[in-house]
């Protein structure tokens, strides 16, 4: 059993922001326990206000990775509180709301009224958008901090900081003082399309990028919860992971290229647990996880 | 007259239930300058409908994008039952690997995806445009109408004689066909825009289905709309997941409502109403594809 900032998890792996759709496009390839089996769906970062998204191309494919520009398309806040949360909550699922916001204004704001949504089990404050400028620890603390302050009590607060091994302790040690239970360490490494717009990296390439940041946090701040993300894309990956010290993995990239991908890493890691009561035995985290099937 | 046209902004996840398997290529040969591949995809034929992609995957892991193709028809294979068509231009690294696979070869696809061809309930006067290999969905589409006891004119247009998909098959499943080709190789001279409007009033169209490049359509869509035909257009945009996940595939349209939306070609298409979308914004953001929908 998995326990992610006082919830009790019922998989170490979660569908990362932005990688599941709204959870209906998912659904079809999970399995007859379907989103329920999940430890958790990470929605795509919802904004107060909808946002579009940018233009084409927004996905670009580059050895080993994606690059994606997607400019966060989202309905905003009230459709996905009128119609995608209880439908995800409908279907069993432990849902973690990604959001960010343009002000401190907007960030309490969508923390207040998602905190007097029923169903929210976490929320998670997107604080590494590849495609904004890089945020200085300090700001990013007074976000995490602002959101902390006008979220109930009862809804614990994941903050999703850029895995940028020169900052990345300072941030997270930033964010857990403001208040946050836990850190999730890695994101898209912030690239360019080759037009030039910002965009974030994913996939493979990154893996061993996050895999080290979540190691470095973890070392500096051994109490910390630690949720590593990037590039997770087989339960030989997810057992990396674990066995730097993350108490979960967020599976995204992976997911658009076989939807199937993590059902498997779920059933794969149960069946783990199931002979080692102990989650992450270090044994089987000593396998390549380079040396995929795929 | 009643005809359930897609609206191109509908809700997302009312797609066709798609499957993800380990496909089994039964045989592969040449036609003009594509490979028609025979593949066993179980889940995928039963589920099959005009105008519905599959995606596959390549097997690398280095290259994550998705490539989509259409499905060109569903035919019984002995000892495998039905096994799924698709027209593969031989070009690009997707293409190269698939038109290269002989009998045996496993491919992992996800399919049928996407927004089928809408059929009408009456017996009305269709006309269906291809061009290249995107004239693909038109022939099982041809075969659908005509159960359905609609007069089928079919314009089937390629850059030459050995880019034509289906004109031999069209003139057994259509009642009348027109060929052109860019270089005059075989039929008129030109490209399907130049000829939509003068097939258009001769078959007294009330709908036209199309698939193609965006200009095309565009074309398409215009002359139906002066015709005063319905008109479903099947775009061709990259999909890098396909399956509605990743945002990676925006199509400007305007709603039912008059209000300018995104939406994804994998799911809120790739057929779409003629009249609904931004014709203009997808052309300035198209890429010409090689030999997939993507």
């Amino acid at each position: 059993m998995t326990t992610l900032a006082g919830l009790t998890l019922r998989s170490p792996v979660l569908v990362a922001a932005g990688c599941g759709g709204t959870g209906r496009e998912l659904l079809p390839y999970l399995g007859a326990d379907g989103l329920a089996a999940l430890g958790g769906f990470v929605t795509r970062t919802i904004t107060l206000d909808p946002r579009p998204g940018g233009p084409a191309p927004r996905v670009v494919e580059t050895p080993a990775g994606l690059l994606h520009a997607t400019g966060l398309p989202n309905p905003g806040l009230e459709p996905f509180l009128a119609t995608e949360l209880p439908w995800l909550v409908r279907h069993d699922a432990r849902v973690v709301v990604s959001i960010t916001g343009r002000t401190i204004g907007e960030h309490a704001e969508l923390a207040r009224r998602l905190g007097r949504a029923p169903g929210v089990g976490a929320v998670e404050l997107n604080l590494a958008d590849p495609e904004a400028p890089p945020a200085e620890p300090f700001h990013v603390a007074a976000v995490v901090a602002a959101v902390r302050r006008d979220l109930p009590g009862g809804v614990p607060l994941l903050a999703k900081i850029r895995p940028d091994l020169l900052r990345v302790v300072e941030t997270a040690r930033a964010v857990l003082e403001a208040g946050a239970a836990a850190v999730v360490v890695g994101h898209s490494q912030p690239g360019a399309l080759p037009d030039g717009r910002p965009a974030g990296l994913a996939g493979p390439a990154i893996r061993p990028l996050a895999l080290r940041c979540v190691a470095e946090v973890r070392a500096a701040l051994p109490a910390a919860e630690v949720v590593g993300c990037g590039g997770v894309a087989t339960a030989a990956d997810a057992r990396s992971f674990l066995a730097a010290g993350a108490v979960a993995v967020q599976v995204g990239t992976a997911l658009l290229h076989d939807p199937t991908t993590v059902a498997r890493m779920v059933a794969e890691l149960a069946a783990d647990s199931a002979g080692d009561p102990s989650t992450g035995s270090p044994a089987d985290a000593a396998e390549p996880s380079e040396e995929h099937a795929r | 007259m009643t005809i359930p046209i897609p609206s191109g902004a509908a809700p997302s996840g009312t797609a066709a239930p798609s499957v993800h398997v380990a496909a089994q290529v039964l045989g592969s040969r040449s036609v003009g300058a594509y490979r028609h591949l025979t593949v066993a995809a179980p889940g995928v034929p039963e589920r099959f409908r005009p105008g519905t992609t599959v995606a596959v995957a390549l097997p690398d892991g280095a290259r994550l994008a998705r490539r989509s193709y259409w499905i060109h028809g569903v035919r019984p294979v002995g000892g495998h039952g039905p096994a799924l068509q698709l027209v593969v231009e031989p070009h690009g690294t997707a293409g190269a690997w698939l038109a290269g696979l002989r009998e045996g070869a496993r491919v992992e696809l996800t399919g049928p995806l996407g927004r089928p061809y809408a059929l009408p309930k009456e017996p009305v006067s269709c006309v269906l445009v291809g061009e290249d290999w995107s004239a693909a969905p038109l022939l099982p589409l041809a075969e659908r109408l005509r159960e359905r006891g609609c007069p089928v004119t079919m314009l089937v247009a390629a850059r030459d004689e050995a880019h034509l998909v289906s004109a031999l098959d069209a003139r057994r499943a259509a009642r009348a066909v027109t060929v052109v080709t860019a270089d005059g190789s075989v039929g008129r001279r030109g490209g399907a825009s130049d000829v939509v409007r003068e097939v258009l009033e001769r078959a007294a169209a009330e709908v036209v289905y199309a698939a193609g490049p965006a200009a095309t359509l565009h074309a398409v869509a215009a002359a139906a709309e002066d015709h005063g035909a319905w008109s479903q257009t099947a775009v061709t945009v990259p999909q890098p997941c396909a399956t509605g996940l990743c945002q990676g595939c925006p199509v400007p349209v305007v709603g039912e409502d008059g209000v300018a939306r995104t939406v994804r070609a994998c799911t809120e298409g790739p057929v779409l109403r003629g009249d609904r979308v931004r014709w203009g914004e997808l052309r300035s953001a198209a890429e010409p594809g090689a030999g997939a929908t993507a």
